[in-house]
């Protein structure tokens, strides 16, 4: 006792108490947020529309509005659908921590369940697009040529021919395509979220949103044939490392050369 | 520069106020050095190996090459993902093999000149330009001898025909140049598009209702028929069009006339460089040109909001026909695209 009332004054104590009390706090909280459910059935149920409204009310309704109808920066929700919930939730970016130029994936903050059930609740506001079939996603189902095509025509410009991002204006940017859930593809054309416009069944048919996805997963595979692939964003990556890479090997030796040999 | 002995040598310097010397004297040529390689034989028996070392190192890249060629098959049975799997070995072991030969050679042949061959300086003083007088006098006699000798004066006839056949000479040129190809006329001022034309969806075709359109929307189309235009893709480079739906109430009125129901057409032509200006910001209505970050904005009729582009994107004015499909009201009211000099 006598020990640590004589270290009481140590530099370092006061650190020591503020890690403390944030680690009492994060297990305390961890503790009392509900905890990660079992998946039970995806039908939406009153139940679940009901709970959906509770988790709405707790998580989206501080921007979104008690209503949904949205104000501010932040849409109204009556009609976006399923699908969209879905990406957004799904895919961690929303609830959204802060503000900022585009809400970024993150980490996932509500279960698959209770993602779900916000989604059947936002879809009973209004009709909207719906969360695709396994079969309308399926990437072995698709024309990984035809996807190409439409893929150079509508999204290469945003997120890059190999689907590797592209920015856009004022912080904003189209993010990686690599190593995302196809449902999440599907679900981004046909909602449009944030700064992507909407890809209505009409222009783009579901069966070519489906060779889309497997072209996106072709590449995804697809070795680099030039070796390293540099982020696969094109000429600026590959002459940066031209330009200092090579050319540093290059002047390393022409200044070796060039000293006196003396 | 403030010293009193400068190292050169020169005691007779006259000394200005200012410890700087009135005139500097020439300091004439720095003493010649020699080099490691020509005063330590261990030296120069070790540049030897080092030139030796390299020249080996290039057979050996040479030979990776050769080895890797044949080593790494490419059989057209694998997969396409196996294919490329080899494809990306063979290309790195035949871009590293062929770097390696090369830059062997090439170093060792430098450094092999720069430690071990001869190793002399000689001048080469500069002589005048000017040649003397006798050599000038003798210059000028000559010709006058030629123009005298072949009666260039004395005979103006063959003079002035000469002058008349040399000037005529050219004009063939002209006439045969003429027929090399018919002059643009309207490729630039005009696109495939006229009045009536279906908007079709770009690339697979077909056509787009009014209501295909939902709010946020975007179709990239062409013209219906323009597979069948004589030269396809020069057309489609001018004809591309972005179509948008966005609140009616967010539109420019000068860009209501052209628009349906909150659709509007837009050629995708860039008119700063001619790149496709496609990367659509749903949120801000701002359309991007991924060149040079041009930026237009759909609400204001696309006028140019920031970059290097300096007029907006041409509208093209669209209307439904009687069964409800999306068709051009009239061609562009102005060229598509970047300016060019007879542009109005």
């Amino acid at each position: 006792m006598s020990a640590l009332a004589a270290r009481r004054r140590h530099p370092l104590a006061t650190a020591l108490i503020v890690v403390l009390g944030l680690l009492v706090t994060g297990v305390a909280y961890a503790a009392v947020m509900p905890s990660t459910a079992d998946a039970s059935t995806s039908t939406a149920s009153a139940d679940d529309i009901e709970e959906g409204r509770k988790l709405f009310l707790a998580n989206c309704s501080t921007c979104h509005g008690i209503d949904a109808e949205g104000r501010n920066e932040a849409p109204s929700l009556i009609g976006v659908g399923a699908a969209s919930v879905d990406f957004q939730v799904g895919t961690g970016r929303m609830p959204l921590a802060m503000s900022g130029p585009q809400a970024p994936e993150a980490p996932v903050r509500l279960s698959d369940e209770q993602t779900s059930q916000l989604s059947a609740y936002v879809a009973s506001l209004g009709a909207g697009p719906a969360i695709p079939s396994e079969e309308a996603i399926d990437p072995a189902q698709g024309d990984v040529s035809k996807g190409a095509m439409v893929f150079r025509t509508n999204c290469a410009m945003c997120h890059n021919a190999a689907g590797s991002r592209g920015a856009l204006t004022r912080g904003k940017f189209a993010p990686p395509l690599t190593d995302v859930e196809p449902k999440y593809i599907y679900e981004a054309m046909v909602t449009g979220p944030q700064s992507m416009p909407v890809f209505p069944d009409q222009t783009i048919t579901p069966d070519q949103k489906r060779d889309v996805i497997a072209f996106l997963s072709t590449i995804n595979e697809a070795p680099d044939p030039g070796g390293m692939s540099l982020g696969r964003l094109g000429p600026v990556t590959e002459g940066l490392v031209a330009w200092v890479l090579g050319l540093t090997v290059l002047i390393g030796f022409a200044v070796w050369l060039g000293a006196k040999s003396s | 520069m403030s010293t009193n002995e400068p190292d050169h040598g020169g005691s007779d310097v006259a000394v200005h106020d200012g410890d700087l010397p009135a005139r500097f004297e020439n300091p004439g040529l720095p003493e010649h050095k020699h080099r490691l390689t020509d005063t330590d034989p261990k030296a120069a028996r070790r540049a030897e190996k080092q030139v030796a070392l390299l020249f080996v190192l290039s057979i050996v890249g040479t030979l990776v090459m050769i080895v890797g060629y044949f080593a790494v098959k490419m059989d057209h049975g694998l997969g396409f993902l196996d294919y490329l799997d080899r494809l990306a070995l063979s290309n790195q072991i035949l871009g590293i093999g062929m770097a390696v030969s090369l830059l062997g050679i090439g170093v060792g042949a430098v450094h092999w000149a720069k430690t071990l061959m001869p190793d002399e300086e000689r001048i080469d003083y500069r002589h005048l330009q000017r040649g003397t007088d006798e050599e000038r006098a003798d210059a000028v006699e000559m010709l006058n001898t030629g123009v005298e000798e072949s009666g260039f004066a004395r005979r103006p006839l063959i003079r002035n025909t000469l002058i008349g056949a040399m000037a005529l000479f050219p004009l063939p040129g002209i006439i045969l140049f003429r027929d090399t190809g018919p002059l643009p006329e309207k490729v630039l001022t005009e696109t495939f598009w006229k009045a009536g034309d279906r908007l079709t969806l770009d690339p697979e075709g077909g056509p787009i209702k009014a209501s295909d359109m939902v709010l946020g929307a975007v179709a990239h189309v062409m013209p219906e028929g323009i597979e069948e235009a004589e030269h396809v893709l020069n057309e489609k480079a001018k004809a591309a069009v972005l179509l948008i739906r966005l609140e009616e109430d967010q539109l420019a009125p000068e860009s209501l006339d052209g628009a349906y129901g909150g659709i509007v057409a837009y050629s995708k032509i860039c008119t700063h460089m001619g790149c496709p200006v496609a990367l659509y910001e749903q949120r801000t209505h701002h359309l991007l040109c991924p060149c040079h970050q041009s930026t237009f904005d759909l609400t204001q009729n696309c006028k140019v909001i920031f970059g290097p582009a300096k007029r907006a994107l041409p509208q093209l004015p669209i209307t439904v026909d009687d069964e409800g499909y999306l068709v051009a009201a009239a061609p562009f009211g102005e060229p598509v695209g970047p300016s060019y000099w007879e542009r109005s």
